[in-house]
């Protein structure tokens, strides 16, 4: 291998990808050319340095020195003082004393990390990292100790269930799929994660991804198959890349392959790229999708243990479910169903987002509550303001209000509350949040991923929509409400997958515990969180305006008038509630009613 | 790292990676600095620096930082090359063409032995 005295590590996650991040790089590689130092400075690609919102921004190794805000213009001037000279070119050096990572922090007193353990310990692109983590020695344990029946038992005694949402016995599907006569038997990895704000398994297969592999063999070898497929998002390059070097490490040691460990056993795997579809979570859609077809869903049964990929029997298993499965084994069933409660076992990752204080990725035992996840892991609602709700399961899932922060977080208990556990996002809404504008967000979002197959989740979500936004716009009409609860129970009994099932949840929520604020819209044409744009009203208070004219300088569309030292007035007919005069004003005199 | 073929090889294979972790973890790391100031590169020090890198390369030597420094004061020595390894005291040497500079590596970095004949008594 060439040696290099330096090495540039250049972010290209999306957010410094869409600031230029692959001209700076390519920047970069001509100058270092130009300067003939490209024979001893290398520049590679690497996800989050960590100050993504001052990017384009790069490392460089062994100094670690962290540049950032970077332009194309910035660096000839870079190269020649960093590589040529061998000075730090102070003035695009990270200045802010920051945590080292935004997302995963370290843990809390609350969580227990399972999934998470060898994330940001561990160097995801070597497998001895792995080696020395005691990886692949569950797979060694299976393989030498264990009959396939033995390990689905093990699994069982576990309590395990799916880590995706619907929380279906891991162990129980294995058992399925092994009791299929017809061959060959396919492990498929589901690594489409596509909920808005989740990235629970995005930070596991790039941190650790190994783990899901052993996790697949241990499955393969558990239900007879010899091939696997991992289905991972195209929004996700850096964890496609890191999989791919962890795949060809495995392969090259022996781990994947023909007569893995001398037992007789072969497997070997494949990553396959999704094209940005949200139903492609689903598992038939997913598996149409690895066969080339059209990312559609396909009604049940026949399951996929019995008749899945190309017609044969296939298990599929989220990409957390597997990373769980070699903690099982080493440690043993016994120590992972010392967590969690009777019916949910384990450990669950969560992406805490929204209005909260410590927001990230956290991985807590389930049966904990929804207080002390938001206020001892989270840290509280940002700003001190007051909990209004929390939405758990992504997109489809309900939004739980104060009653409900009590509640243990595991399947039944979730479900019971009307809600669901979903692959783990949570997202806090302060009391600053319209639930109106939040069930519009979450509709829109899931009628343009609804594949159109079946028509109650294609005309459902679309006429849910319409209504939804009318409201928002102060056009609602008393007719709307049963018309919504209709569609609710029409859309949710009718449609052929998950996502149509479940597309409802956030509107049947709100019709159900934020009924008083949808009538608000409806009938006194009010948004009491003060959000709908159409629905509020910018007024300036006379007794407390001093006539600044700060606002009306301000003011975008010149809406506000008014004499200097006067009382100034906003015309609500040009106003476009920009809130911009609330912000700019010095003296509190401008109120949203 | 071989191919692992047996439950016993890949209980090899993480005493190995354990090892390897912990003597990273512990063994002092050779420094290598090259002065790289005006009066350095004038007087050849990018071809110090290319020939160390090179010879770094051809013995596949493991553990090695290279990096640069301006000019120490000394202008009339460049090009300068400076070695620190583990808790040692650094070793200045002065005059140093590629010949000299791959000496440096073969005998100071990989062997321990320091380079007499070039050394500037600091």
């Amino acid at each position: 291998m060439a040696y290099y005295r330096s090495h540039v590590l250049v972010c290209v996650d999306h957010q410094c990808l869409s600031k230029g991040a692959h001209e700076i790089e390519d920047a970069l590689q001509d100058e270092l050319v130009a300067q003939g130092l490209i024979d001893e400075v290398q520049v590679l690609e690497t996800s989050r340095i960590g100050s993504c919102s001052r990017g384009p921004e790069l490392m460089v190794y062994p100094e670690g020195v962290h540049y950032v805000g970077l332009t194309v213009d910035d660096i000839p001037y870079l190269v020649e003082e960093h590589f040529l000279k061998g000075r730090v070119a102070q003035k695009f050096v990270d200045q802010e004393v920051k945590p080292v990572d935004e997302e995963l922090s370290a843990p809390t007193a609350k969580e227990v990390r399972v999934v998470l353990r060898n994330c940001g310990v561990i160097d995801p692109e070597n497998i001895e990292d792995y080696l020395a983590q005691d990886g692949y020695q569950a797979l060694g344990k299976v393989l030498t100790e264990y009959t396939p029946e033995q390990t689905i038992d093990e699994v069982m005694k576990s309590g395990l269930r799916g880590r995706g949402g619907a929380g279906f016995p891991t162990a129980k599907k294995w058992q399925f799929c092994r009791a299929s006569k017809d061959t060959p038997k396919y492990v498929i990895c589901n690594a489409d994660e596509g909920d808005p704000g989740a990235f629970m398994n995005r930070r596991v297969l790039e941190g650790d991804p190994h783990s899901v592999i052993e996790g697949m063999l241990i499955a393969a070898f558990a239900i007879g198959s010899s091939q696997g497929y991992i289905y991972c998002r195209a929004e996700y390059p850096i964890a496609v890349r890191t999989l791919r070097i962890a795949i060809d490490q495995a392969r090259a040691l022996g781990l994947l392959g023909k007569n893995i460990l001398g037992s007789g056993f072969d497997f070997d795997l494949e990553v396959r790229i999704g094209a940005g579809a949200f139903v492609c979570g689903e598992e038939t859609a997913l598996m149409a999708s690895i066969e080339g077809n059209r990312g559609e869903p396909r009604p049940r049964p026949p399951f996929p243990a019995v008749k899945g990929l190309f017609g044969k029997p296939s298990n599929i298993n989220n990409v957390e479910t597997y990373a769980n499965v070699p903690q099982i084994i080493l440690k043993g069933a016994e120590w992972f169903a010392g967590f969690g409660t009777e019916k949910s076992k384990g450990t669950k990752t969560f992406a805490l987002a929204g209005d909260i204080k410590r927001p990230g990725l956290i991985e807590v035992p389930l049966g904990i509550t929804l207080r002390e996840i938001i206020y001892e892991v989270g840290g509280g609602i940002k700003d001190d303001k007051e909990f209004k709700a929390i939405q758990t399961g992504g997109p489809m899932g309900g939004c739980l209000t104060p009653e409900f922060l009590d509640t243990p977080v595991d399947y039944e208990e979730l479900a019971k509350a009307g809600s669901i556990m979903g692959s783990g996002g949570l997202v806090v809404m302060d009391e600053e949040t319209c639930m109106v504008d939040i069930a519009r967000f979450f509709m829109d979002f899931i009628q343009e991923e609804s594949c159109g197959k079946c028509t109650p989740c294609r005309v459902g979500t679309r006429r849910m929509l319409e209504i939804l936004e009318r409201i928002c716009d102060g056009k609602g009409t008393a007719q709307d409400i049963p018309t919504l609860e209709m569609l609710c129970a029409q859309v949710s009994q009718d449609s052929l997958c998950g996502l149509g099932q479940g597309a409802p949840n956030p509107v049947a929520s709100v019709l159900k515990r934020f009924r008083p604020e949808l009538e608000a819209h409806i009938y006194e044409k009010k948004c009491p969180a003060k959000v709908c744009k159409s629905l509020i009203r910018y007024e300036i208070l006379p007794e407390t305006c001093t006539g600044c004219t700060v606002c009306a300088r301000n003011c975008p569309v010149n809406a506000i008038s008014g004499e200097r030292r006067q009382t100034h007035v906003i015309d609500p007919d040009i106003c476009v509630r920009c809130g911009i005069c609330k912000q700019v004003c010095n003296f509190n005199a401008v109120v949203i009613n | 790292m071989t191919t692992i073929k047996s439950l016993e090889d890949l209980k090899r294979a993480r005493e190995e990676a354990l090892n390897k972790k912990t003597a990273k973890a512990t063994s002092g790391v050779a420094q290598i600095i090259v002065g790289m100031g005006t009066c350095g590169i004038a007087a050849g020090a990018r071809d110090a620096m290319k020939s160390i890198l090179d010879t770094i390369e051809s013995d596949s030597l493991n553990g090695v930082i290279v990096s640069q420094t301006g000019c120490i004061g000394l202008c009339e020595k460049e090009p300068i090359v400076q070695v620190i390894i583990g808790e040692e005291p650094k070793v200045t040497y002065g005059k140093v063409t590629p010949e000299i500079a791959a000496r440096i590596v073969r005998d100071h970095v990989a062997k321990h032995t320091i380079v007499q004949d070039h050394v500037i008594p600091m």
